[in-house]
């Protein structure tokens, strides 16, 4: 068995305004269902280690058990990635004979974090979402664009951002977070 | 800056995180169709100056299709709504006679 890497094996740039860094491996399982259906929810809380799922544009959790909400029909689970097989037999196993999909995503995506007082601004420079405080806060989540490329953010804490994309546009995505990070660049609009 | 509002997300999403699918309310004829029935469903559109009906989907959002009502002239946003019907909600149909009166797009007027 080859040795698993992440896109980019954990590049970082603490040199910014805000810590841009390629956060390595983690379980990701994509999983299409009725949001609704109280055993759907249930299974795939179980698997999170979460207590109910995220409402519409929300991430409960963390990176090592949680949930975000993707779209009407669609959820991310977050598990440590050297259980995410097994992980997803238990969904499987839990769900069986439901109308559901549920996919392994680990090795095709990439998740970033951006750190520090004014990661809002890192961010809010290249997609088209308000990231005032006031209409972007901690467990608020966006599926969206970055620059040129599709991806999905959220605020984990009051400084903190964790930012999942695409693998194949992995280093794109780091070098437009860092670029828009660089020091002497700060906005100050927040 | 077209900003229309996502009925599945609620997102105010802005015109880069969409993708536009053409006209609205097309009925399909397909296989066994009349050539004239063909040719319609093919190539006849509206294309109105005004008030004008169009698919959209937020390609890069929750990747849903929706419907929105526009007026193609100033720009303005009347409605967005899901894309499970084939007519405009009577609500938004009131609403664009207010704001529109004599609007006429295909049946609708």
């Amino acid at each position: 068995m080859s040795e698993a890497i992440s896109a980019l094996a954990g590049a970082n740039n603490p040199n910014g305004f805000a810590a841009v860094a390629e956060l390595g491996l983690h379980g990701m399982i994509t999983v299409r269902g009725d949001q609704a259906d109280a055993g759907f929810a249930k299974a795939v809380c179980t698997v999170a280690g979460v207590e109910a799922l995220p409402e519409v544009r929300k991430c409960v959790g963390t990176l090592e058990g949680g949930v975000a909400w993707m779209s009407p029909d669609e959820l991310m689970v977050f598990v440590p990635y050297s259980l995410v097989v097994e992980k997803l037999e238990e969904l499987n196993a839990a769900l069986d004979g439901s109308h559901f999909l549920a996919v392994n995503v680990s090795d095709a995506r990439a998740v970033f974090g951006i750190t520090g007082p004014k990661a809002r601004e890192v961010i809010a420079k290249l997609a088209p979402v308000d990231l005032s405080p006031e209409a972007f806060g901690v467990g608020d989540l966006r599926r969206t664009r970055l620059a040129q490329i599709a991806a999905a953010f959220w605020m984990n804490s009051e400084d903190s951002f964790r930012l999942v994309c695409f693998r194949s546009v992995a280093e794109y995505a780091y070098n437009l977070l860092a670029m828009s990070a660089s020091a002497g660049s700060e906005v100050d609009y927040f | 800056m077209l900003t229309l509002q996502c009925p599945y997300c609620g997102v105010m999403a802005e015109e880069t995180e969409l993708s536009a699918g053409g006209e609205a309310h097309l009925k399909r004829f397909g296989p066994g169709s009349s050539d004239a029935d063909f040719e319609t469903y093919m190539f006849m559109r509206e294309n109105p100056k005004g008030v004008h009906f169009e698919r959209w989907r937020h390609s890069n959002g929750c990747g849903k299709w929706f419907h929105a009502a526009r007026c193609t002239v100033t720009l303005e946003v009347f409605g967005t709504y899901t894309a499970q019907t084939s007519t405009p909600p009577a609500d938004l149909l009131d609403k664009i006679r207010a704001a529109r009166p004599g609007f006429k797009w295909r049946e609708f007027e």
